[in-house]
Parts: C-alpha cells; structure tokens; sequence
C-alpha cells in the first residue's frame, strides 16, 4: 500500500505537469485549429531562460523566474504568433503545422549551439524534504509540483470561464466570425491564448527541469506525451488535456512498478491507439463536426 | 571557342585535385566519430575534446613520422545508425584509424564498417561483446564491463556483506553488457538479486525504479546507467529516502553525475576504469590542460580520447608507416609503458581481442568530489 501510494503521488506529480504541457496544445488548437509540434521544445526553452538569468545576469533565482517567464511569453508568445502563425495561417493549417517542426528543430539544436550539447543542473523550486505518510515516503518537491500544477489549471479555467475576457476568448475559440460580430476583439484573443500557452509552457518547464536537468533535448520526449495527453483527454477540451496528463503521468508509473519496466513507453502509446479507435474525440473531448 | 573555358575548368580541377591529392598524402587523417549531441553528448564531447589535445601536442612536436595529424569531427547524434554512415564517411574520406564511437550500441554497429574497410578503431565503449565478435580492428581506450564489474564482487561481498542486492540498469548494450556480468558474479557468490530493474536510455522519471528496489529490501543496489540518467537515479533515490549504499561501475561517481544530482550522489561508490581524481602525476597534469583549454572539468572520457590518439602515435612510429594493417597487427598483444611513452598516462595493454588492461581505481563521492580510495592492478 505504501509503494502504491508513493508511485501514484509521483505518478500525479509529473503527470500534473504533463497535464500543462498539454493544455497548450489545446489552447493552440483552439485559437488557430492547428498543431504546434514545437510545444515540447517550448517546454525546453524556458528552463534555459532562467539558467542564462542566474548564471550570465546574475539574477537572484526568484527574479530569473520572472525573468524567465516573460521572456518566454515575449518570445513563445509573441514573436511565435506575429512572425509564425499570422504570415503562415492564410495559407492552411498544414503549412503551418510543418513550420512548427521546422520551428521545433530550430529552437533545439539553436539551445544546443548557445548552451551547450550537455545536460545542466536546475535549482529545485521546493525544498527536497520528505514526509512519511501511510508508511510511504511522500516528496514535498513531487507534492509541491502537483499543488501548484492544480492551482493553475484551477485558475486558468475560473479565469477562462468566470472572467469577460476568459469568456470572449471561448467565443473566439468556438467560432470567431460570430464573436467578431457581438464586438469582441478576436485578435486580442487569439493573442491572449498564445500569451497564456507560453506561460504554461514555462511554468511546466520550472517544475520539471529539476526533474529532467536542463537539456536541449528535452522537448523531444515532453512534446510527444503532451501531444499523447492531449489526444487521449480531448484535443478541445482543456480538461480532456488534464485528465490525458494525469492519466499517463500515473499509468506510466504503475506500469513500470507493477507490469513491466521494459515496456513502460509503450502504455501511452498502446492507450493512443485504443482510444482513437473506441473514442476518436478524446475521453473528455466532443466531437467536431466539419464541411469538407 | 565554347570549349575552351570548359577545357580551362577542368584543367583547373584536375590541378586542384592533384593538389588536394599531394596535401591528403602529406596528413593522417584520424576522424572523430563522436557522440556530440543526444543522449551520449556528455561523453562523446570529452572524448573528442580530450583527442584534440593529443593531435595539437603530438602536430606541435612534429605529428606522426614527420606528417600532421587531421581530426575531423562527425556527430552521430548517439545514433548508430547514423554512426554507421559517419564510420563509412569517414573511411571514404582517407581516415588512417577512426576515434570513437563511445557508445556500445553505436560501436557495436559501426565497428562491422570499419572491420570491412580494414581500418582500426578507438572506441570508448565498455560493453564486453564488442571485443568478443573476433573484429581484429577494433581496440578498446578503457576495459570492459567484464574486467570492471568482476572488481566490485568482493566489496558486496567482504565489505558490505549484502546477502540480497538490486542491480538498476539502462536496457542498451553498455547497460546489458554490465548487467549480465553483475548477475552472474553476484551468482557465483551466493548473492540474491532481488530487484532487476532495467531502464530506458534518455529515461526522466525514476520514481517506480527506486520504488521497486525499496519494496524489494535489497541490502545495496549497483547502478549502471549512462550519466545523466545516474544523476537522475540519485536524485529520486534521495527523494524517496533510499538510504542503502549504491554502487556503481564508470559512471556513477563521474564529476558531470555528482554535479548533475547536485548531493545526491554524496557516498556512492564505484569502480572506475580511469579516474580523474586519480592521484597521478600525468593524470592531473592531463586534467589540468584540459581544464585550462576549455575552461571545464572532463570526465574519464576526456583520457579515452587523449589515450586514443596517442596510442595510434606510438604504435604507428614502431612500425615506421603509415599502414592500417600493420598499425592493427602492431596493436594486438603490444603493451605501452607510461614511463616510455608518457602520452598513454597509465601503463596499457591490448590483448588479440583488443581488449584493455591497465591499473584501475576505486572511487567515492565525498564533498561533491570523485574520491580515489584505492587501485586495482592490471588483469
């Protein structure tokens, strides 16, 4: 009972932090019906921000992170929409997934020219104590990660669904020709989702550096469950996104202690294929009719 | 009149490639096939680092038989299939001998195309079936994990006198190399492993590793997993309050996994092949010059690499040509004594296999350092 426990509180905490990666993916899909194969290297970037405030300016760690955190909303926010996706949507949804992956490479093998092909340590966000409950040896660090993560997908959904702005852009994101009519600014919007993703990105990228070190390559493996995640949960739905980043955090974990260690990469991937056959539209997600 | 600047052009590259040609011949061509990204950058990178060091100090006092040497680097991405085209790249380039690659699942399917091409190899991998394939071109710059594992039996068994031990490793050829040898000592002397937890290379998250090994009760668990991973593992082992020894092979107490897990590898102990902390005059000397040109500390990659390139001089100047065939057959069964040919740093040797022996070291981690606290001699 008190591995069980242990292994599904670490298995929430990481999945927790998936959950936030996957979000992005949504709120992507959301505001500019595309994929954005680069959300894994955005997950990468941020971590290096903060590395670069510390280590080069000299930051105290709490001001690089907001160092980090509006650099990367400057960066993975702004410039991606204006430079990326505003030249490139009017030519299809396509074109614009292959410029993520084209933007994917670039900004990874970019990390690895600026910073070097080598791992580096991170500095925990939380103190690295432990607690006993139950007889299992709790981490307040993979505790930590799973209060916050929640706390702010909480917030983004009050926010999202309680706040005018929060409801517009839903208006925006269910159908933007309507939404432009009833007055809402949708270019604003749409701007407010890709903001709101890049900070995801980068407060995932603060929980889970201390648990991956900060790598260039980091984005490979974190894109490719997000993206998972996000399938699984509902493309559409950002609890859909939650539930796929919890679920895989947990699965991953449990199958490893408890089926097999050799095998533990292929349950995200087996759940994939189960559920686009059985639930094409995601465990929490609805199905999108469309014109073709 | 149209021909003849088509004439001139190729008049031109006739002289120019005449010309490469005189310069090609006037080199050796020693390409670095390295992992300098990917999983394997940490290694591959002080591999070819500590390479390039011996190639400027070697071109400085002459090269090799009055020619300089030419190391060009080639990034396998820690990817052996793209290793294997780099290895025959760099064969058809004119390579002399070939440095790396320093990962055993790259090495094991790079080394067939070097073997083809008679053209021998350095490699930094350690996992035992590379020399065990009858490949006579390939030699090993530190011994296996089937010289190294069998060196920690006695202290699971005198020392810690553990009657049930885990074994963590990562399921590639380094790590199944280790973990074979590791069972099958730790069976000979009536040891129970009781947790076996194989781990993916690049793996993050080893919360249900160390979960594992504390429900199993194991009395100590050796760790054999590539760096980043080892510090990985440390830290989750902190986390979760492992507290029994953890011991290891190579990497565990290497100065980029003690700085990566920043603590949490305080105590753990391993058997190394090389060591930086070694207390040996050319060792440090070796570590200072690296540190100075780079302005970072190499882990015992960075002497594979230096000892690679080096030994290729040595052997190369006792035939007296510049021969693959010869430089292979020279290799095999040919000893390199340290006060003699001081670029080796340690005294080494290479047996019919290509095997490695030379004087190895115990380590521990102690203040945030890579401790020697004793030596095993050559076998």
């Amino acid at each position: 009972m008190a591995q069980f426990l242990q292994v599904l509180l670490s298995g929430l905490s990481t999945g927790s932090i998936y959950a936030l990666a996957a979000i992005g993916f949504t709120l992507v899909w959301q505001a500019a019906q595309t994929v954005n194969f680069a959300q894994g290297e955005f997950v990468m970037l941020p971590a290096f921000f903060v590395l670069i405030g510390v280590h080069w300016l000299g930051m105290p760690l709490w001001l690089a992170l907001i160092f980090g955190l509006i650099l990367s909303m400057i960066v993975l926010g702004l410039l991606f929409k204006v430079l990326i996706v505003e030249p490139m949507l009017p030519n299809g949804g396509l074109p614009l997934i292959i410029a993520t992956m084209a933007l994917s490479i670039l900004l990874k093998e970019g990390t690895k020219q600026f910073y070097g092909a080598e791992a580096q340590p991170y500095p925990g966000l939380f103190p690295q104590a432990t607690m006993t409950l139950g007889g299992a040896v709790i981490s307040v660090q993979d505790v930590m990660n799973l209060l916050v993560s929640l706390a702010i997908v909480v917030g983004l959904t009050l926010f999202l669904n309680r706040t005018r702005t929060g409801r517009c852009m839903q208006a925006t994101a269910q159908s933007p020709a309507v939404a432009e009519i009833l007055g809402v600014n949708t270019r604003r919007m749409v701007l407010y989702a890709f903001l709101i993703n890049a900070a995801l990105a980068a407060l995932a990228s603060f929980l889970i550096s201390p648990i991956y070190l900060a790598k260039f390559s980091n984005g490979e493996n974190l894109g490719l469950i997000a993206f998972i995640a996000a399938i699984i949960g509902g493309f559409n739905q950002i609890r859909g996104a939650i539930a796929g980043g919890l679920l895989i955090g947990v699965l991953d974990n449990l199958t490893a202690t408890y089926i097999t260690a050799e095998y533990r990469a292929a349950i995200p991937l087996i759940l994939l294929i189960a559920v686009i056959l059985w639930k094409p539209e995601g465990l929490l997600g609805t199905s999108e009719g469309r014109n073709v | 009149m149209k021909f003849k600047p088509f004439a001139a052009s190729v008049a031109v590259a006739a002289v120019a490639m005449f010309a490469v040609g005189a310069r090609a011949d006037d080199v050796v061509k020693l390409p670095c096939v390295c992992e300098l990204s990917g999983a394997g950058a940490v290694s591959g990178t002080n591999f070819r680092d500590g390479a390039h060091i011996a190639i400027d100090e070697i071109n400085a006092a002459g090269g090799i038989l009055g020619k300089k040497i030419v190391m060009t680097d080639m990034d396998t991405q820690s990817d052996p299939q793209t290793s294997r085209a780099l290895v025959q790249k760099a064969i058809d380039d004119g390579a002399y001998a070939i440095m790396g690659t320093v990962f055993s699942g790259s090495t094991i399917v790079n080394m067939i195309v070097a073997q083809q091409a008679g053209i021998p190899q350095f490699t930094g991998a350690e996992a035992p079936n590379i020399t065990e394939k009858g490949n006579p071109y390939v030699f090993r710059t530190s011994s296996s994990a089937a010289k190294g594992v069998p060196a920690l039996t006695p202290y699971f068994k005198d020392t810690l006198k553990a009657s049930k031990v885990a074994v963590a490793w990562v399921n590639n050829d380094f790590g199944k190399g280790g973990h074979d040898v590791f069972v099958s000592q730790m069976k000979d002397a009536g040891i129970a492993v009781v947790a076996d937890v194989p781990s993916e290379q690049g793996q993050a998250d080893f919360s249900a590793d160390v979960s594992k090994i504390k429900a199993a009760g194991a009395q100590a668990v050796f760790v054999y997993l590539n760096e980043e991973e080892a510090a990985r593992f440390l830290k989750e082992a902190k986390k979760q309050g492992l507290t029994v020894p953890l011991v290891g092979e190579v990497t565990l107490t290497g100065q980029k996994v003690i700085d990566l897990a920043e603590g949490a590898a305080e105590g753990a102990y391993a058997h190394v092949g090389l060591a930086t902390s070694a207390p040996l005059a050319p060792i440090q000397d070796f570590v200072k010059k690296f540190h100075d040109r780079y302005n970072r500390d190499t882990d015992h990659n960075g002497i594979k690499g230096y000892i690679g390139v080096y030994a290729v001089k040595y052997a190369t100047e006792m035939i007296g040509k510049i021969d693959p065939q010869a430089l292979a057959d020279k290799l095999h069964g040919l000893t390199l004594d340290a006060a003699k040919y001081p670029g080796m740093l340690l005294t080494t040797s290479w047996d019919k296999t290509g095997e490695l022996s030379r004087e190895s070291f115990m380590t521990e981690v102690k203040d945030g350092k890579q401790v020697v606290i004793g030596t095993v001699p050559a076998n």
